[in-house]
């Protein structure tokens, strides 16, 4: 296994605005790589100087081992998808599939025949002679693929490229791309700012914050492991445990993370901490019902399956808590994840 | 169930509406969508209709008079002999003339536009762009027989033109370029190249306005896709920007060749003797008074324009809007 894509202490400031600082990752071969943050983190300018729209103003990018900092586009090996798909609205979908065998002087009859075959790949058979404008949205998602993947790169990068379709579409197209990425073998670089979307689709996760990088884990190490108190935060729902609760609980002066489905109504038994709060409000989310509940100066979030009278309901006098109750919190000392405030180096 | 509050609270009484009689005009008006379109079409209907479209049928009308060349009364019976002698060798020269006059200024303003266009649409931003902006509409600011005077002085011996290239020691290789037939003539301002460089420069600014407007509708990440799946700046210009600008081009080339082909001062200020259409509509309606000859003179830059755009239309210049 090699490594397709390296970054080597990659920054691009804008002015005063250090829109990557200092960032470093290998994304190997053949991985589902994401990069996750909220808007302005840096993950978009990320990609941007990977596929050469943008050049970084210190250190290098190295694809497949090739220093490819100062290279334009068309000299790199990678394609895009792009978050509003950038379709040739004046091209059929054909020649739009076809456009980068076209621009490579391949003659016609034969990249219109790799453009149809890219087109059944992505389930759009037959819809070469229509114009992009004539598609819906899911539709031009499947054409920007078809118009990338025609090429054969060995990186696809893709820039938030569900972020415009319906839930439901949008879970469909995860379990597509996954699915193609897959069968297909290319490195996928994908961006996004749903957490969910990062967590299930991809093998690595590269979580940005301002700029920098905080952590670049396992979906499941990043869940259960998180290092700082943004990724905490920012991968899932959080409990942040800091100052004197912190300190009284673990003893430790180091903030501690804890999910919501680690916590319990009741008394605490042998290796679980308790602490006793006030319900401010109930959510109900389909699966689980989720309790906000005040405790001294924090506000933590209890998940609980749904069913009523199910496992951990037996709060108070036999029923669910409702805002307002006086309830006790327990959970196990095991459960607490220390965290550092801010990613090594900032 | 825990205590509630014993009021229940309320929200604010909604705010009390206008009355009037223009608000009841206007929910009139709503309920009648097109009752409210009528009122707004009919002004611009009627100008356009009348005075406009009235007027262009008038001269189309009277180009088919009759003019007697003895009397020199128009009568207005209808004949053909109007458009038979534009075909005359004289008359043809004339058209011709101009048209080729027209079509090298247009293509001179798309291809020095361009580019202008391409930085302010692109590039400029804040007050660079507004610096632009004003600088290319800053000459449409200043009389157009003024400009075309000054020009006549720029570009005579022993003026600006002549004294820069005399420094830079170019006035020879100009003197080879008079030379030639057809462009040259015995100065620049006599020549049929200084009629062309005035003619560029007074109407570039109606090639780079529309351009960049275009220019500015092209989503930037359509120039990086095409860089992406590997197309070279000179591809990506031919296969994307160019055909997705093109309709601005087009609409810029329209102003260009048909403000050119209805000139009349600017060929009778710089360049060598001999008519353009515009100065032969102004000779025949005023010194002779051959009014059907000159409304079938004007007729012809609305037919050579008519073909551009359906030509342009044939080439697939209007797919992309």
């Amino acid at each position: 296994m090699g490594i397709a894509v390296e970054l080597q202490g990659v920054s691009r400031h804008y002015g005063a605005v250090r829109a990557v600082d200092g960032v470093s990752l290998a994304i190997e071969d053949g991985e589902f790589f994401s990069m996750l943050g909220p808007s302005g983190s840096g993950k978009t300018t990320c990609l941007r100087l990977i596929a050469g729209f943008d050049l970084p103003g210190a250190g290098r990018i190295l694809l497949h081992g090739r220093d490819a900092s100062a290279l334009p586009p068309y000299e790199r090996d990678v394609n895009t998808v792009f978050q509003d798909y950038a379709l040739f609205p004046h091209l059929t979908v054909l020649e739009n599939v076809a456009y980068g065998l076209r621009v490579k002087g391949v003659e016609r009859r034969a990249r219109e025949r790799e453009a149809e075959a890219a087109l059944e790949q992505v389930a759009l058979p037959g819809y070469g002679a229509r114009r992009p404008g004539q598609l819906s949205g899911g539709q031009r998602q499947r054409v920007a693929l078809a118009r990338a993947l025609v090429n054969r790169p060995r990186v696809l990068l893709l820039d938030e490229p569900l972020g415009a379709l319906d839930l439901k579409l949008r879970e469909q197209m995860q379990v597509e791309l996954k699915g193609l990425q897959r069968r297909l073998g290319i490195t996928f670089v994908y961006v996004t700012h749903d957490q969910g979307e990062a967590l299930s689709m991809s093998d690595r996760v590269a979580v940005f914050n301002q700029g920098r990088l905080e952590q670049v884990d396992s979906p499941r190490a990043l869940y259960a492991r998180p290092h700082t108190v943004f990724v905490a935060g920012f991968v899932g729902t959080a409990n942040v445990l800091d100052g004197p609760l912190a300190r009284r609980l673990t003893g430790g002066d180091r903030p501690v993370s804890v999910r919501p489905e680690q916590l319990r109504f009741g008394a605490p038994s042998g290796d679980q901490v308790g602490v006793e709060g006030t319900v401010v409000d109930v959510q109900f989310h389909g699966p689980v019902s989720r309790y906000e509940v005040r405790v001294e100066e924090a506000l933590l979030t209890v998940s609980l399956p749904g069913e009523e009278g199910g496992e951990g309901a037996s709060g108070v006098e036999g029923r669910r808590p409702r805002a307002g109750d006086q309830v006790r919190l327990a959970w196990p000392r095991a459960a607490m994840v220390p965290l550092e405030r801010a990613a090594p180096g900032s | 169930m825990s205590a509630r509050p014993s009021a229940e609270p309320r929200p604010p009484p909604p705010r009390p509406a206008r009355g009037g009689p223009l608000r009841a005009l206007s929910t009139r008006l709503y309920r009648r969508p097109a009752l409210t379109l009528l009122l707004l079409l009919v002004p611009p209907l009627l100008w356009f209709g009348v005075v406009y479209l009235g007027s262009l049928a008038a001269l189309v009308w009277q180009s088919a008079y009759t003019f007697d060349d003895f009397t020199m009364a128009v009568t207005p019976e209808l004949t053909w002999a109007n458009y038979a002698a534009l075909l005359d060798a004289a008359n043809l020269d004339v058209v011709l003339r101009t048209t080729g006059m027209a079509a090298a200024v247009t293509v001179a303003c798309a291809v020095l536009g361009f580019p202008v266009a391409y930085y302010m649409a692109r590039y400029a931003t804040g007050a660079v762009k507004g610096f632009f902006y004003v600088a290319v509409m800053l000459p449409m600011w200043a009389s157009y027989i003024v400009k075309a005077y000054a020009w006549t002085v720029i570009l005579a011996k022993g003026g600006v033109v002549y004294w820069v290239l005399g420094k830079l020691g170019l006035v020879g290789l100009l003197e080879q370029v008079l030379a030639l037939p057809v462009v040259g003539g015995s100065s620049l301002s006599t020549s049929m190249l200084g009629r062309f460089l005035v003619f560029t420069y007074v109407w570039l600014p109606y090639m780079i306005l529309p351009t960049q407007a275009a220019i500015e509708r092209v989503p930037p990440n359509l120039l990086q896709a095409s860089a992406d799946l590997g197309a070279r700046p000179a591809q990506t210009f031919r296969t994307v920007l160019l055909p997705l600008a093109f309709p601005g081009v087009v609409a810029g080339s329209i102003f260009t060749f048909s403000l050119t082909l209805g000139d009349y001062i600017i060929p009778q200020l710089i360049g060598p003797p001999g008519l353009f259409v515009g100065t032969m509509v102004s000779t025949l309606q005023g010194s002779v008074g051959n009014v059907p000859l000159a409304a079938a003179f004007t007729v012809v830059p609305m037919l050579v324009v008519g073909l551009y755009l359906v030509a342009a239309r044939r080439l697939g210049a209007f797919d992309a809007l």
